[in-house]
């Protein structure tokens, strides 16, 4: 299982990167994306929606099951990928890649888990 | 999974590094890999299903055929040469389905049934029970010891036949459900996938044998994910989805497997000769962007009904599903499906949506 260490993660399997601009770049992990399987839809949010943090505000579905994807921090979104919705697959093939939308942060990732910490919650599920 | 029951095929799975999951009591495979992809290799090539935890019941004696004839909705009569199948619901008295079933015609003091995996203690208690009503003589056997396979895809047979030398010659003159006795071997050309192949029964102790002699023939293996996106894309019905106890098979797209004209009674029959028809099943294909998935609302100009099956398409690129709505929506039709907070137009279709690899809608 890929968890890169300069990421930050979220119990319910997102990954959040502070860019050098300031805003936060959100994807899902390769953990659930492995739990999900082949995706077949993606459903941004709108830009210039302001997420609350731990707010529902995307959904991905895989041919098995649809899942929704939560705001890492609270915030503006300010970008999304439409390469993700147009080839849903791409999260399955390098799912740090593809990544899903952006935020304008209102505070820092500090509540985020950092690689190591998540490696133990997605341990801890599996039993 | 420690509590889950193993068909003779588990370690087959392990070493496949297959993702399994509990499926009604059973550790089985839900893929091996990529769901998608087995879904195309079925279409396209040659590809097998471990069906290890349905259930074949042997049904012997005299009474056979007459037992037969009252305990299912279509009409084993139709059975008349030696391996011939016919595929059945089994009913409660109230019309519902307990069951949906094939039958095999051996001869005439054995028929063979295979029942679904989660379905099967239930259905054993209803035969016996119908058994001890109908025909105390009869011999109602489980076939726990029987392993089943169903190799399937336009490249199925020509596998087969490397994989097994000799099963042409008695298996490739078998139509379409219609099944032979090999040895030990027990061959149908039945499936569950719109494509071509075969479901084999052989005894439990030659499962892993025989399924590597089909992976040395390029037979690649297949999870229960892609065997539901193949057989909803062949519009062929799931148990405890698209009907149940509550549900009859008249309103399940299951008419044409129901048998009203003859004079023989069957369990059932009074119930669905007197209750109206206010429900069908219909396919669907969704127009806007996104999944049909079981248990949403259809609304349609007739009043609203639900999504039974519903997924994406491997084959089409896009989602469908088979839902029950009010009679009186036709193909043609537009609905609308909710889905969170959404409403999508959906086309209402004629099903199956795929056979032979072909898209229909």
């Amino acid at each position: 299982m890929s968890i890169p260490a300069d990421l930050k993660y979220t119990k319910s399997h997102e990954w959040a990167r502070l860019e050098a601009d300031g805003t936060v770049t959100v994807g899902i992990t390769h953990h659930a994306q492995d739990l999900l399987g082949d995706m077949v839809f993606v459903e941004n949010p709108t830009v210039g929606r302001v997420l609350a943090a731990g707010e529902e505000c995307a959904v991905v579905e895989s041919v098995k099951a649809a899942s929704d994807v939560y705001a890492p921090v609270a915030g503006e979104v300010v970008a999304v990928n439409e390469g993700v919705e147009s080839s849903p697959e791409s999260i399955n093939q390098d799912p740090y890649a593809a990544w899903m939308f952006k935020v304008k942060p209102v505070g820092d990732l500090s509540a985020l888990m950092g690689a190591d910490a998540y490696q133990a919650h997605v341990e801890s599920e599996a039993h | 999974m420690a509590d889950l029951k193993h068909t003779p095929f588990n370690a087959k799975h392990h070493e496949a590094h297959a993702k399994l999951v509990d499926f009604s009591g059973w550790e089985m495979p839900i893929h091996y890999g990529s769901q998608i992809e087995e879904h195309h290799i079925i279409r396209r090539g040659a590809g097998m299903f471990d069906v290890s935890h349905m259930l074949p019941v042997d049904v012997k004696g005299a009474d056979a055929r007459a037992f037969l004839r009252t305990l299912v909705a279509n009409n084993v009569d139709k059975l008349q040469t030696s391996g011939k199948a016919l595929y059945s619901c089994m009913l409660h008295e109230g019309g519902g389905v307990v069951d949906d079933l094939i039958i095999y015609f051996m001869r005439e003091d054995w028929f063979r049934i295979v029942v679904n995996a989660g379905c099967a203690d239930k259905d054993m208690a209803w035969m016996e029970t119908q058994r001890d009503r109908l025909a105390p003589g009869l011999e109602i056997t489980p076939r726990r010891d029987l392993a089943m396979i169903a190799v399937q895809g336009p490249q199925a047979p020509a596998c087969l036949w490397e994989a097994m030398p000799g099963l042409e010659d008695v298996a490739a003159p078998l139509k379409p459900f219609n099944a032979v006795v090999v040895g030990e071997m027990f061959v149908a050309r039945t499936g569950y996938t719109g494509e071509d192949g075969f479901e084999i029964m052989l005894p439990a102790k030659a499962a892993t044998f025989f399924w590597q002699a089909l992976l040395d023939a390029g037979v690649k293996p297949c999870g229960l994910g892609a065997r539901d996106t193949l057989r909803l894309e062949a519009g062929m019905n799931l148990y405890g989805q698209d009907m149940d106890a509550s549900t009859t098979p008249l309103e399940s797209g299951l008419a044409w497997t129901v048998d009203l004209k003859s004079e023989r009674d069957f369990i059932g029959k009074d119930a669905l000769l007197r209750l109206p028809r206010e429900r069908q099943l219909v396919g669907l294909k969704l127009l806007d962007k996104g999944v049909l998935r079981n248990h949403q609302k259809v609304v349609t100009a007739a009043g609203e009904g639900e999504i039974t099956s519903g997924s994406f398409s491997p084959t089409l690129g896009v989602s469908i599903a088979l839902a029950r709505v009010p009679t009186g929506v036709n193909p043609g039709d537009t609905v609308e499906v909710e889905i969170r907070d959404k409403r999508l137009c959906a086309a209402v279709v004629k099903y199956p949506f795929v056979r032979h690899g072909k898209a229909l809608v």
